[in-house]
């Protein structure tokens, strides 16, 4: 990294720790951020980006994507995810991690989530040790929970001995079965094998009391429900070490949108009813979520032109993370400085890596964002490797214009009206 | 014939659809307008001649993803009386089971010029998706746990015949109303013209939110049945029981079993109908289903070919350039 000039991005917006946004400049060297503030300015043999009064923010950090797509990281902002186990061949030996922790470099860094259990089959607990010297980050369940409260148990003492978190996927898999859609009035229209929401909260008292018996950091990828979140709210008033995320799909939308069979919003979690897309706004308001990911699993058509329950789960979710993020700024339910704690500092916390803000010494991950650009979201034109979004046709504002990876500019985008 | 209750329009506005993929969606003078036009078909089915060629020259593909015998008859009876050539596409020898994608068998039904295409499909939602990438009419005949209007249909026929109007007539539906398309489409079209649905079956058994489809929803058998003028029993279907809904199948008709003696609940002249085929002495003993004053069954069968034929008929018109229609 050395050998590329320093970097120095003015003329912006610096989205700094403290919450505070402030006009300024912000220079890295060495891959590094070594300046901050309205003083800085470029110095020469510099490369300069010139923000035209653009956000200057860390770039994202997304926690829990099911494929490393680079094209559709790039558009979104994101400089690191944490790659789900879920692969073709899970991730739950040293060598895949090792592999895994490599592919997206140099500007891109993927930090692999090591499989919990042997095959994510939930039955014995995989290398976590050595998965975590091959670069192993945390360990998950996959999109799967543990049924057997005993290997739940091991897991958490195992792993808090490491101080590695567990991320869990939060759905009690006796109730959800073969379920592909919340039980209510939709599922019960088209005739959808569905499981009761409670499925949620039901996985997440469980694994609330085993991490604490463990003594364990637990982070459930997804809390969709307000029965979940309350639980969430009380382990976190409690001191317990437990955080929590949920996707923009679960905030943006409700079970209707699975109607007609869309199966482009076939997700797991299956999305819930209205008053619980109310409550994940309101946990994200008060703190109860930490944070948002995209869950990024694009699907081509031979995954999802199917019938509902014979379709896979997930949606393409990379490029509209941090529009429909903004969606929440617009709308007040936080402030800007909050959505890139959600986005990128909270993440970049729980996996442990010195980035996701603009501190001093932090990795030179930056995005230059207009928070405000229109655009509209286009499943066909989409940069991803497919265009699965339950988002089609939705006009949304946030844009990253451009996008460096430890002081090397990834993609500077003209700027077109 | 019954007196028209419902008024429809002439021509093709009378039933503006491309297709028959599910009772909702359908306004209740469409439906009523289907009905109507099946009862020259019972008619012409009760005669010695049952054959009428207004299809000749027309191919009627019955794509099947899913056993079925009476469905597959009744649909191969109604189009070949109307004079189509009737192609039977058998799933346990085509290439679905190569790994065939549901889409590209569509497209490849589609590429044969079909005139009608008839499809029953284990997974719900799966006839839509084909009817939308086919030119010709899609009609469902059952597709997973969503929809069987040809069903609902033939079994509104049915009660019509012996009760002429629906307006707060009382109808009891009992079973597995979970895993029944059949449960499904009948609340849809019942409900719309106008009768009041009742729905019994244990908790594990009775989808959520089902009293949001307008019916009332009851757990004892004795109590759906008080005063019922129609109570339509379904078959307790055991291929679809993964886990444990019920306990047995006798313990299953020690609540839920249609005997006489429970029917006695319902008004004197309640009809028994049941979509077939039947468990005997497990949902429906022999003695009710056999009722000769009673039983609707066998008319449900007979009712089926004739509301068949009004569908493949109505849908066809538009291919066959009939005036009004095309």
């Amino acid at each position: 990294m050395s050998q590329h000039a320093p970097l120095t991005i003015v003329n912006g917006r610096l989205v700094l720790p403290d919450g505070t946004i402030t006009p300024g400049a912000l220079r890295s060297q060495g891959g590094f951020i070594t300046a901050l503030g309205a003083e800085v300015s470029a110095q020469d043999g510099d490369t300069v980006h010139d923000a035209r009064g653009a956000l200057i923010a860390p770039g994202l950090v997304d926690l829990g994507v099911f494929e490393i797509d680079k094209p559709a990281f790039h558009f979104g902002g994101i400089t690191r995810a944490a790659l789900m186990p879920d692969q073709s061949t899970p991730l739950d030996i040293p060598s895949r991690v090792r592999f895994a922790a490599q592919s997206g470099k140099p500007d891109f860094w993927v930090h692999p989530l090591g499989a919990a259990t042997r095959g994510l089959a939930g039955e014995s607990l995989a290398e976590v040790a050595l998965m975590r010297e091959a670069g192993a980050r945390a360990v998950a369940t996959g999109r799967r929970w543990i049924g057997d409260s005993g290997t739940m148990l091991r897991l958490l003492q195992y792993c808090a001995m490491l101080d590695l978190p567990v991320i869990t996927h939060a759905e009690d898999a006796g109730i959800t079965g073969k379920a592909v859609a919340t039980s209510g009035e939709m599922a019960t229209r088209l005739g959808l094998p569905s499981a009761p929401a409670e499925a949620e909260a039901l996985a997440i008292a469980r694994d609330v009391a085993l991490a604490e018996l463990a003594g364990a950091r637990i982070h459930f990828r997804n809390v969709t429900t307000r029965a979940g979140l309350d639980l969430v709210r009380g382990a976190k008033a409690r001191g317990l070490r437990v955080t929590a995320g949920v996707s923009p799909a679960y905030f943006m939308l409700s079970d209707l949108a699975v109607a007609e069979f869309r199966t482009f919003a076939h997700l797991s979690p299956p999305l819930r009813c209205e008053e619980d897309r109310k409550a994940v706004i309101a946990a994200i308001a008060d703190g109860t979520i930490d944070v948002v990911a995209s869950g990024h699993d694009p699907r081509g058509a031979e995954d999802k032109r199917l019938p509902f329950a014979d379709s896979a789960p997930g949606m393409a979710g990379a490029e509209t993370l941090l529009p429909l993020t903004m969606n929440l700024v617009r709308d007040g339910v936080i402030a800007l400085s909050r959505a890139f704690e959600l986005l990128a500092a909270n993440p970049a916390a729980i996996l442990g890596v010195n980035a996701g803000t603009l501190a001093l010494g932090a990795e030179a991950d930056i995005a230059v964002i207009d928070p405000d650009r229109p655009w509209i979201v286009d499943s066909l034109k989409m940069a991803a490797s497919a265009g699965n979004t339950p988002f089609d046709k939705q006009p949304v504002q946030g844009r990253v214009l451009a996008l460096f990876k430890g002081g090397i500019t990834i993609k500077t985008k003209r700027v077109t009206a | 014939m019954t007196a028209p209750e419902y008024i429809y329009p002439e021509g093709r506005a009378a039933f503006p659809h491309d297709g028959l993929v599910g009772i909702a969606g359908l306004a209740p003078h469409e439906i009523w307008f289907l009905l109507d036009e099946a009862e020259q078909w019972v008619e012409l089915n009760r005669g010695a001649q049952k054959r009428r060629d207004l299809l000749s020259g027309l191919t009627i593909i019955n794509a099947f993803f899913e056993n079925s015998t009476r469905t597959l008859l009744s649909f191969e009876i109604a189009g070949k009386r109307l004079g189509a050539d009737v192609v039977n596409m058998a799933v346990a020898t085509s290439s679905v089971k190569k790994g065939e994608t549901l889409i590209d068998t569509a497209m490849t039904l589609n590429a044969m010029r079909a005139d009608a295409i008839v499809i029953r499909h284990q997974s719900s939602g799966a006839v839509q998706l084909i009817a939308d990438k086919v030119d010709c009419p899609v009609l469902n005949a059952g597709d997973g746990q969503h929809e069987h209007p040809t069903q609902a249909l033939l079994d509104a026929l049915t009660i019509r015949h012996a009760k002429r109007a629906f307006n707060g007539l009382r109808v009891t539906i009992c079973g597995d109303i979970l895993h029944s398309r059949v449960a499904r489409s009948n609340i849809l079209s019942l409900t719309s013209l106008g009768a009041n649905v009742r729905v019994c079956a244990p908790p594990a058994l009775m989808p959520a939110d089902i009293e949001r489809m307008n019916v009332t929803v009851f757990h004892d058998f004795e109590g759906a049945l008080k005063g019922a003028d129609v109570v339509m029993m379904l078959r307790l279907q055991m291929e679809r029981m993964e886990g444990q809904f019920i306990p047995s199948p006798r313990e299953y008709r020690h609540l839920y079993g249609l005997s006489q003696e429970r029917l006695t609940l319902a008004e004197p002249d309640a009809l028994v109908m049941h979509p077939g085929p039947m468990n005997r002495g497990i949902e429906i003993e022999s003695n009710v289903a056999d009722m000769i004053d009673r039983s609707q069954i066998t008319t449900q069968v007979e009712m089926g070919v004739a509301m068949r034929m009004a569908c493949l008929e109505v849908l066809t018109r538009k291919g066959r350039k009939v005036e009004g229609w095309a």
